[in-house]
């Protein structure tokens, strides 16, 4: 089982979070995040003194997948969100050790 | 028949009185919505506490001293409501003047009228010493202020009495309608001296002299601010006139009121095309400056100008304030909503607009009159913020500063649900 972070331009996030429903992804957490990478923030002007936004505003979404669904899961992403500018986010996958549904108590790859 | 006509006349002045003072009182909602919008939120709550209670403050300490000192009469108010003899005293007196005279009214409408000029007043210094200042330190001061420091100043001007019993202001030629000098210079003045002493917020001015913007949280809110300044100062100007009750009368305060309006546009436009001429953009913080400067240039001459001067004067204004906040930053005097520019700097450029279009003024009696209010108010404030700087301290900890003056002085945020 893997745990797929994708940090994305906030308004892909319809279209991602359609995307995945397509191909099977069940669940989603999303969280409202700032951050930056290459792209750089923009000046804004307040009473004659410029000062520089450097964190621009981002969305992180987390799935958790079984292993076969990894590489869809990466692909629709990457599709969707991709504009071709800078800023378009980055994508991790790192691997998740347990998984538990709160409500029956199933493990594993039964609870994604 | 005649005494009908008369009563007639001192319950309309009586009333016009009222209802202007009831716009002034709302400026105070004006002044609070802008401060509120103009600061961070973590220091609303306290910048909103501060406004109210000032405003009780005010009310009361002119109740208990401040008007006596003003105009005379007892302390606390006593006598006010009038007795039997009133009535006919009043008949008398207006029937001597041809109906046409002197205005005549309730002495409690007088009061409210007054007393919400003394709020006015201190709260200009609210918006100058936000965010880092203790909230009691505040209202303290503000118990001298209202009660004495205003008082002292505005009975050697409206109220007629020699400065120090040596000389007079009215007779060396000043005038000051309703107080772009006598209420908003001394504001500025109480202002600067408190900024003085308390020092710019933390982060404001970088080593090399940078300034760094503290943007504020809601300008929806100080737009609304704005706004309803721009309409209470009808009752501020209008008010000022003192008498409706005739056509020569009705015909002043509608002038006011065109002019009033007509500056304040002015210094909007003025503000508007200085700030997109030195930033390339239109700041709207700048914008609204630019109306209430007008606002405060026009005040002390709101009836004489024509409506392209009282136009024109307000563009001034609107250039002057803009200029004055770039300038205060440069020379490090932090002023989260440009307070001491707005009403002090515009203030003193207003009294000095009156003798160019009324002839019963003189430059030099508005440069009299605005010397003994500076000096006064500002040594004075200087003085009752240096005792209470060396008693109590009247700024927050760094600690408190960064934290937010909501948590260390009202214990309450303004905004709780928000995820920072």
């Amino acid at each position: 089982m893997k745990l797929i972070t994708a940090i994305l331009k906030p308004f892909k996030l319809d279209d991602v979070r359609e995307a995945l429903s397509e191909i099977g992804v069940k669940g989603v957490t999303v969280t409202e995040v700032k951050g930056f990478g290459r792209q750089k923030g923009h000046t804004e002007l307040y009473r004659g003194a410029e000062y520089v936004v450097d964190f621009l505003p981002k969305v992180k979404v987390e799935v958790a997948v079984t292993d076969e669904m990894v590489d869809p899961a990466i692909e629709a992403i990457t599709r969707i969100a991709s504009t071709g500018k800078i800023g378009d986010g980055k994508i991790f996958v790192t691997p998740l050790e347990q998984v538990i549904r709160i409500r029956t108590g199933e493990t594993g790859p039964d609870a994604i | 028949m005649q005494n009908q006509i008369f009563e007639l006349q001192y319950a309309l002045d009586t009333f016009y009185f009222l209802i202007c003072g009831a716009l002034v009182m709302w400026m105070a909602a004006g002044f609070a919505m802008l401060e509120a919008g103009l600061v961070r939120s973590k220091n609303t709550t306290e910048i909103l506490a501060k406004n109210v209670g000032l405003f009780a403050i005010a009310c009361t300490m002119y109740m208990i001293c401040g008007y006596s000192f003003m105009y005379g009469g007892d302390f606390f108010l006593n006598g006010i409501a009038g007795n039997e003899s009133l009535v006919p005293d009043a008949l008398a007196a207006s029937a001597e003047n041809g109906f046409g005279g002197d205005s005549v009214y309730s002495t409690a409408s007088d009061f409210f009228f007054q007393v919400v000029f003394v709020a006015t007043c201190m709260s200009i210094v609210s918006g100058a010493v936000a965010e880092r200042m203790k909230l009691w330190a505040f209202f303290a001061f503000a118990v001298v202020m209202t009660g004495f420091i205003y008082p002292m100043e505005g009975g050697w001007t409206w109220g007629g009495n020699d400065v120090f019993g040596l000389f007079n202001l009215g007779d060396l030629g000043f005038s000051d309608f309703a107080g772009s000098g006598i209420v908003h210079m001394a504001g500025a003045a109480a202002a600067l001296a408190g900024v003085l002493l308390l020092g710019a917020r933390k982060g404001k001015y970088g080593k090399n002299g940078e300034v760094r913007a503290i943007p504020g949280a809601n300008l929806p809110l100080a737009t609304l601010g704005t706004f309803i300044l721009w309409m209470g100062w009808f009752g501020f100007n209008g008010g000022s006139v003192l008498k409706l009750g005739d056509i020569a009368s009705a015909n002043s305060v509608a002038m006011v009121f065109l002019n009033t309006n007509a500056a304040a546009a002015g210094g909007a436009i003025g503000a508007l095309v200085l700030a997109r001429l030195i930033f390339g953009r239109a700041d709207l913080t700048m914008l609204l400056n630019g109306a209430l400067a007008g606002l405060v240039a026009i005040t002390a001459e709101p009836l004489t100008p024509t409506p392209l001067l009282a136009t024109i004067f307000g563009m001034m204004a609107g250039i002057i304030v803009v200029a004055s906040i770039l300038a205060m930053d440069k020379i490090k005097i932090d002023d989260p909503v440009g307070a001491i520019s707005v009403h002090g700097v515009v203030g003193f450029f207003g009294l000095m607009l009156v003798p160019l279009t009324n002839p019963s003024a003189t430059f030099l009696g508005q440069l009299a009159g605005a010397g003994v209010i500076f000096f006064w108010v500002f040594i004075c404030s200087l003085i009752v913020w240096s005792i209470l700087k060396a008693v109590f301290g009247i700024r927050i900890s760094e600690e408190e500063e960064y934290e937010g003056a909501d948590l260390s002085e009202c214990g309450q945020e303004a905004y709780p649900e928000f995820v920072k």
